[in-house]
């Protein structure tokens, strides 16, 4: 069984390609200038530099985190660079790309391998994407369909020109620069990431989907992601993350808001699939992000869905704050780790808002020397009356060498409110694979067979484009296609 | 006279350093029903679970060939491809999983192994309804989990139903009827008769004889500590209703 | 010495004195460690991890005198009073943490028990005690146990011999009285079960006449191959006094644990329940219940370590919450690399009863091992809405339904324990504490 299981897991990155293509690269090293440079090369409005610099002169007087169950060497944040963009885009004097025409062919095959087709005859099926590469957005597809609805999706960089009132007005609501070490980094250097913003009473006539590449070395990729939902409107937006095949450890830092106004809702999905590193734990993404959205509304509703199978390290607690009366948060997650990866992950969920609800679903799956720990809270404040909580969260092991920690914090100042928290550590069983081989079914699709089943309650939450792409990812096959 | 469909020839095998069975021989041909009866503890389970290849147990001695092929040599699924089916005594759970999609993959991994292309969905329904009304079960457990929540009779029940679709040639049965009330038992028993043909084999493993109330057995075998004690046609089973199993090993002891 | 901050130099300075068993020089020794340990530590803050819910200053900002021996006297009546009603056993009686003859049933030695207060044995016997004080709890464990070790001059040694079952339950009453000034005791008890020995232990800890004292006890408890222990807390303490308690549990094989932990008083109360399965076979039973209104605060922090495989534990924590009181509860399941087969499960539900009343609770599971069967639940708010409607269509008006209700909820703790009399008085004394309570006496 074990060498089955094996293949099973360590399937081979196969995004790990790098492009060869000419960049402009800040020279690493952090200091005020540079933010002064990336806000000058973005041509950003004055207010933003202020925001920088307040943020970067705050993350000076913070400490790295320490709590989490991961380990790594120390992040020697002078070695890295803030700043990358293609050369080409340098050229047009940071305006975005007009056309597909005018983007880098380089940069369209660097998608089209990885599946992303920007060319919109080739588009996916009612997809509108945004692609990041290393430090800026390459092009953003479907913006005029999308304009006709109100909807405005564009890169962060463009919001800054075209909508600075908004970004101005939304920017830090939700996670301010003092929040944590990694987004206070994250608000000094931000260099690009997607806007997107519904009007009242809009549904989003398709999906949104911003998929962010790594591609040079030696840099960290910083983007901020900016998300509002105006009363009663409705938008579900896709994230994906691949990276280069390297050997030294590269940073992301990105700070994700979600606002959600009265009855809006805000599905935000992502397949986080960063090169996790070869099979010794060498190389590899730090992926520490905060990512956070207020259901601020009365009756509103944010969704954080996730699969993540990369990554060398994470720490990710996506949350919402559930500040509107009867307002609800929910959040799916899977998480893999294999061979040498270390994840510390969950969610977080606080109640302000009267009758507010909220669901967590966590399945972690640990096999090799991988390491995963769920770490959640759900915090009930005394204007929660009525507040409900439940959470399930379902280890699974692989091999005898991995490990599986479950942190739940709960804290409850409301009499009225209920939480549950359920949680169970299996593995798949000898049993269950004998099962599935005497009807026919091999060892290899068994354990998908298992695994799949195990992550269903997760998988159904994603939208269908997704659901295939994260099913594949575990190497699965579809269920629910039959019948 | 054509070679036996399940030849077993002097199998002794061990688990844990127990050894459990010694020296088994049997004979089973297309077209028969053979009932395996005996004590706790005979060995019964165990024989059950060699021939779908169950790595718990080692066999040190014999050999046990199916359609002439040697069937110790072959991993579990290929055995299942081959066309061996196991009827669990006690079928597992598996959460999330559901019933159908187990099923197809199942029908489908045996079909790629005879070189077909994957079946299509609606002839595959269309058969799966039928064999489900067959065997008094509701469309809804398509989409249940495997097992998950079953209680003992629809666990067995849904074993039976498995065979009925998969088709094998050989069934083997695990203590079908444990855990059956009379209604349940008789669906089940049903659902074997169906199974009966020329060229399928079943062998049915049991402790009591109220299973061969509804299914006619062409031979039955009574196994102690190992081995076939004593063979004979579905009197045998009677007999032993009313002796007991002691009955075997008195006689035994007397010829002894 | 430097101490790490005023606090611990005053409670250091406050502290020092003669105690028995200094003329050892190992017992020196260690005494002398702890102080230094303490010193660096002083007491636990907020920042680090298992004290993020609980504050130490309402201790830190009192000034606590070390009690004299000759102040352990006390009404025998009064004593009698506080008694767990109709419990036949062997009693030990500590006044303000000294040990009190004339009030206890006095050592006990037969066949299957070895029954001394600590003082003795520190000063007749110190080498008795090597290898086992200060083994199962080491003196870092927190700023706390280092206080103890450094400064614990009184207690119990029970040693329980090999193939004996001890018949009566022992009792250690620790009773913690009114004096001039607020005392801080530090009570430090041993239990040795040699193999297949089998005993009930009962310390209860009870203020009287509502002192601010602190008690600050250790218990360290270990038990051989095949050892069967039922180890009971109950803690009753002055509503306006500290209670600081930790059990560390060191089991070989086979051997089972049942540890109870009642906490109904103290102002602060904290305690730290710890075992280590150190071989196969081993379980242990971990039982709670805590119930507290007022401005009252308690804190639980389990540790379950399952170093070897086919280990078993189970443990269930409950809580009742009223007032403005705030319950801390955290549980830690630890299963070693290679720990196969265990199975460990875990539940912690709390009721709140009012609006201003908190937990906050944190079950945890930490595994390195594959073939396991771990579970942790944990609920805050639920009473069955099933059965206090059915309760309802009876009849029973909705309180007494509710309170009926928040009865059945203690009381699934209170059944687990195996002492019939020690059962029979918390179930009336849960009743007193709940709402309507005299009408909830007719129906139980």
């Amino acid at each position: 069984m074990a060498a089955n299981v094996e293949e099973f897991v360590t399937q081979r990155y196969k995004q790990g390609f790098i492009t060869d293509i000419e960049t402009d690269t800040v020279p690493p090293g952090l200091n005020e200038d540079v933010i002064r440079l990336i806000s000058h090369k973005k041509g950003e409005p004055e207010f933003m530099l202020d925001w920088r610099l307040k943020a970067y002169r705050h993350w000076l007087t913070m400490t790295e985190p320490n709590w989490a169950h991961v380990h790594y060497p120390p992040i020697d944040f002078q070695d890295i660079s803030y700043y990358s963009a293609p050369k080409s885009r340098e050229q047009q004097n940071a305006e975005a790309p007009q056309s597909l025409d005018e983007v880098d062919p380089k940069l369209l095959e660097t998608y089209e391998k990885l599946g992303i087709p920007l060319h919109e005859q080739e588009k996916l099926a009612g997809v509108a994407v945004d692609a990041v590469f290393d430090s800026v957005s390459v092009t953003t597809t479907f913006k005029d369909k999308l304009a006709e609805a109100g909807v405005i999706f564009c890169s962060m960089s463009e919001a800054l020109q075209e909508h600075p009132e908004l970004v101005e007005q939304y920017i830090g609501s939700v996670v301010p620069y003092t929040d944590n070490f990694y987004a206070g980094l994250n608000s000094a250097v931000f260099t690009d990431g997607s806007f997107v913003y519904v009007p009242e009473g809009v549904t989003c006539p398709m999906e949104l989907s911003t998929y962010f590449r790594i591609n040079e070395a030696k840099t960290g990729q910083f983007e901020r992601t900016l998300i509002i939902a105006e009363k009663g409107s409705y938008v579900s937006y896709l994230e994906g993350c691949t990276a280069p095949q390297r050997d030294e450890n590269q940073l992301h830092a990105a700070v994700v808001e979600l606002i959600a106004h009265e009855d809006a809702t805000i599905k935000y999905s992502t397949v986080q699939n960063w090169y996790p590193g070869d099979e010794e734990g060498k190389g590899g993404i730090y992926n520490f992000v905060t990512k956070r959205g207020e259901a601020r509304g009365d009756r509103s509703k944010v969704t954080w869905t996730q699969v993540e199978t990369g990554s060398a390290i994470t720490m990710k607690y996506p949350g919402c704050v559930l500040t509107g009366n009867d307002s609800v948060g929910e959040f799916y997650s899977v998480a893999v780790t294999s061979n040498y990866q270390q994840a510390d992950t969950g969610t977080k969920m606080v109640h302000v808002g009267r009758n507010t609800r909220s669901t967590v679903v966590a399945k972690g799956i640990s096999a090799m020397q991988g390491e995963q720990s769920y770490r959640g809270l759900v915090k009930i404040l005394p204007s929660a009356t009525g507040a409900r909580n439940y959470t399930q969260c379902d280890s699974m092991l692989i091999g005898d060498q991995c490990g599986a920690h479950t942190f739940p914090y709960i804290e409850v100042k409301e009499p009225g409110a209920v939480v549950e928290h359920e949680a169970s550590t299996s593995k798949v069983s000898d049993e269950q694979l004998f099962y599935c081989r005497q009807r026919g079914i091999s060892e290899e699709d068994a354990v998908n067979l298992i695994v799949n089943g195990f992550c269903k309650d997760v998988f159904r939450e994603l939208p269908m484009e997704f659901a295939v792409e994260a099913q594949a990812l575990l190497g699965v096959t579809l269920e629910g296609a039959v019948g | 006279m054509t070679e036996p469909m399940l030849k077993i020839t002097n199998l002794h095998a061990k688990a844990e350093d127990a050894e459990i069975l010694r020296g088994l021989n049997l004979e089973v041909n297309a077209g028969e029903v053979h009932a395996i009866m005996g004590p706790n503890g005979s060995g019964k389970s165990t024989l059950a679970h060699i021939l779908a290849g169950r790595d718990d147990y080692e066999v040190t001695e014999g050999s046990v060939t199916y359609k002439g092929q040697d069937l110790l040599e072959m991993e579990p699924e290929e055995r299942a491809h081959e066309g061996v089916f196991l009827a669990f005594q006690y079928p597992v759970e598996i959460p999330g999983v559901n019933n159908i999609y187990l099923l197809k993959s199942a029908v489908n991994a045996k079909r790629k192994h005879q070189g077909l292309g994957e079946i299509d969905s609606v002839d595959f329904l269309t058969d799966v309804k039928q064999k489900m009304k067959l065997m008094g079960m509701d469309e809804s457990f398509l989409k249940r989990s495997v097992n998950e929540g079953f209680s003992g009779g629809e666990k067995k029940r849904n074993e039976v139903f498995q065979m009925m679709v998969l088709e094998p040639g050989l069934c083997v049965m695990d203590e079908t009827d444990s855990g059956l009330d009379i209604d349940a038992l008789k669906i089940v028993a049903q659902g074997v008769e169906q199974m009966r043909s020329p060229d399928r084999a079943i062998v049915l493993v049991t402790h009591y004889q109220r299973l061969l109330d509804h299914i006619q057995p062409d031979r039955v075998h009574v196994l102690a500590r190992g081995q076939v004690l004593k063979s004979g046609d579905k009197q045998l089973a009677h007999e032993l209703e009313e002796h007991g199993y002691d009955w075997i090993r008195y006689e035994e002891a007397e010829s002894a | 010495m430097k101490a790490v901050d005023e606090t611990a130099t005053r409670m250091l300075d406050r502290l020092q004195g003669e105690r028995p068993g200094d003329a050892s020089d190992w017992i020196a020794g260690l005494r002398r460690d702890a102080v230094a340990r303490f010193a660096e530590m002083g007491l636990p803050n907020q920042r680090i991890e298992d004290w993020k819910y609980t504050s130490t200053k309402a201790i830190a900002k009192r000034d606590f005198a070390r009690p004299d021996a000759a102040g352990a006297t006390a009404d025998a009546n009064r004593i009698e009073a506080l008694r767990v009603p109709d419990l036949d056993a062997h009693r030990l009686v500590f006044i303000n943490g000294h040990y009190a003859a004339a009030l206890s049933d006095g050592e006990m030695t037969d066949d299957a028990v070895r029954v001394r207060n600590l003082a003795q044995v520190l000063a007749e016997d110190p080498d008795a005690l090597k290898d086992r004080l200060a083994d199962a709890a080491p003196a870092d464990f927190s700023g706390f146990t280092a206080l103890n070790t450094a400064f614990a001059e009184d207690g119990a040694v029970i040693e329980i011999a090999a193939d004996r079952r001890v018949e009566r339950p022992i009792e250690l009453l620790f009773v913690s009285t009114l004096r001039d000034e607020a005392i801080a005791a530090h009570p430090r008890i041993l239990i040795d079960a040699a193999h297949h020995g089998e005993a009930t232990i009962i310390e209860h800890y009870v203020g009287m006449d509502d002192p601010q004292n602190l008690t600050n006890a250790v218990t360290e408890v270990h038990l051989a191959e095949g050892a069967r222990v039922a180890h009971y807390r109950v803690q009753r303490e002055s509503r306006k006094g500290f209670h600081i308690g930790s059990v560390h549990v060191n089991q070989a094989a086979n051997s089972r644990l049942e540890q109870h932990n009642v906490q109904i008083g103290a102002a602060l109360c904290r305690t730290d329940i710890n075992t280590a399965l150190n071989a196969e076979g081993a379980e242990t039973l971990y039982n709670g219940l805590y119930l507290v209104n007022g401005r009252q605060h308690v804190d639980t922090h389990t540790r379950i370590n399952h170093n070897q495989p086919n280990t078993t534990s189970e443990e269930a924590y409950r809580g009742i919450l009223d007032g403005y009181a705030r319950g801390v509860f955290n549980g830690r399941v630890y299963v070693a690399p290679h720990a196969q087969k265990t199975a460990a499960y875990q539940s912690n539900d709390n009721l709140l009863l009012s609006g201003k009343a908190e937990i906050d609770t944190k079950p945890e599971l930490e595994i390195y091992a594959d073939d396991v069967v771990c579970t942790h639940g944990a609920t805050v708010g639920q009473l069955d809405t099933r059965a206090l409607f059915y309760l309802r269509s009876r009849g029973v008006d909705h309180e007494t339904a509710r309170g009926l209700l928040l009865y059945a909820f203690a009381e699934a703790a209170i059944e687990r324990m195996g002492v019939e009399p020690l059962r029979n008085w918390l179930q009336g004394f849960v009743i007193e504490e709940l709402p309507h309570a005299d009408r909830l006496q007719e129906f139980v």
